[in-house]
């Protein structure tokens, strides 16, 4: 599983981080997400899945490779 | 569960329809929409869509590939029936169904006295409702808009950043029902930014020659306008199933688990769906959020494979983009007795509140930058203890 993510599509929402804090993470500065773990542990699909689910510009991307 | 129908075919019942097949459904499922749109994001009607070239295309919203759903647009259902299990279609067809998604959304709320066929006289649920708004602030109209929630002050927000004038007419300060208390603040940062706040007076109807020319308020003025937009709220979508034996009271009446009371092997999802969360013991509850849309359409398909499921206990969250701000926010601050600006200040770029219900902190609303980031730990803290009742 990798997820992946649209810098010009993001805008910072971090509805994401949200969902899933050990992925993602946000500032006060960036304009965009930071994904902290590219290549998300199988045990966390389930908060990965509902962080692609719950941007609301579809940012991101989950591949299953 | 061989055969599965979806009523709406907006944000829920897309994603109810991509759930289902995730959580393993490989029957025939058929959406069902009234629109002639796939489905497309409904936020940006109020922001972008006016402002920029957009067109509907842009707003559509991605769809799993493996999807396999009949889609059956510009049609809608007309009855269900309960022991045969199949539902009424307006082209006159039928579908047998072994489950059903209830995913209608809401429609804007009418005002008596303003009647919606007057030229320069608008709603916004749809984007053929945007497109047609839009082509009218291309005409730089005086703006009024009725109603102060979420929809009227991103529409003032959007109007001002398109130079015009705009008033907003409405009975509480504006995103009373999100914010409580800090909505004082929320008035007084529109009005910072040219939004003429009518908030002492009702509207009683319109003045009219070839088209609108005003409204007219409870105290006798009358506000020119060029163009008036009606947002004062959205009613649930749930006339189609009057006779069919779910429970309806405003909104289609669930269990903790999305099931629709009164109507078995039927699931609720959206903006139509009332249901009962742990942390209300017992009280019902519809929310209207994008966020709350996605997380119920998981939950309802869920419950709908698998025959049962936890109790739906999320914690709600909503975001809203107005006046260079980003007003973003976790938990039920609904029934909070007491807020607390822990950070910045309310009318300002940036802040943070607590809203507590006896002392204890039932939701947290942030505005600025790396908002999320600081809604985080509100929000883990909520995830546990939203699932029982909050005191």
């Amino acid at each position: 599983m990798r997820v992946t993510l649209d810098e010009s599509l993001c805008q910072a929402y971090g509805n994401c981080l949200l969902a899933a804090p050990e992925i993602f993470d946000l500032d006060a500065v960036s304009p965009v997400v930071t994904i902290l773990q590219p290549r998300p542990a199988e045990s966390l699909r389930e908060e990965v899945e509902e962080a692609v689910r719950t941007c609301p510009v579809e940012a991101l991307l989950l591949h299953e490779d | 569960v061989r055969d599965v129908v979806v009523v709406g075919a907006s944000l829920a019942g897309l994603r109810t329809a991509e759930a289902l097949r995730r959580e393993g459904f490989d029957g025939r499922l058929v959406v069902v929409g009234e629109e002639n749109h796939p489905p497309y994001d409904r936020p940006p009607l109020s922001k972008a869509f006016l402002s920029t070239e957009l067109g509907s295309e842009d707003l559509h919203l991605r769809q799993s590939a493996d999807l396999r759903a009949e889609w059956l647009l510009q049609r809608s259902v007309r009855r269900v029936d309960q022991r045969e299990q199949t539902v009424a279609l307006s082209d006159g067809s039928s579908l047998h169904y072994d489950g059903l998604v209830i995913a209608t959304g809401a429609a804007p709320r009418r005002l008596p006295g303003i009647d919606l066929s007057i030229p320069g006289v608008h709603e916004l649920r749809t984007v053929d409702d945007a497109r047609s708004l839009r082509d009218e602030l291309s005409g730089v109209p005086r703006v009024v808009i009725v109603g102060g929630g979420f929809i009227g002050a991103e529409l003032a927000s959007t109007c001002r950043g398109l130079g015009l004038d705009v008033s907003v007419v409405t009975d509480l300060p504006l995103l009373a029902t999100a914010l409580g208390s800090l909505a004082g603040a929320a008035t007084a940062r529109a009005r910072d930014h040219g939004v003429r706040v009518v908030d002492t007076a009702m509207v009683t109807g319109l003045a009219t020659g070839d088209r609108v020319a005003g409204v007219v308020l409870s105290d006798g003025r009358t506000i020119p306008a060029d163009v008036v937009v009606v947002a004062v709220g959205a009613v649930p979508r749930t006339s189609w199933l009057e006779g069919s034996g779910a429970i309806l009271d405003n909104g289609v009446v669930c269990d903790e688990t999305l099931a629709v009371r009164g109507l078995p092997s039927a699931v609720a999802a959206g903006d139509v769906a009332r249901w009962p969360h742990p942390a209300l013991g017992g009280a019902l509850l519809r929310i209207e959020h994008w966020t709350n849309a996605v997380e119920q359409a998981a939950a309802a398909a869920r419950r709908l494979v698998h025959g049962a499921a936890p109790a739906h206990a999320p914690v709600p969250s909503f975001w809203s983009d107005q006046f260079g701000v980003r007003l973003q926010g976790v938990g039920l601050a609904h029934c909070a007795d007491e807020v607390i600006v822990v950070d910045g200040e309310p009318a300002g770029d940036q802040f943070l509140a607590e809203y507590r219900r006896r002392g204890e902190v039932v939701g947290a609303v942030v505005a600025g930058a790396g908002g999320a980031a600081r809604l985080l730990p509100y929000r883990r803290d909520l995830v546990g203890r939203l699932r029982t009742p909050v005191s």
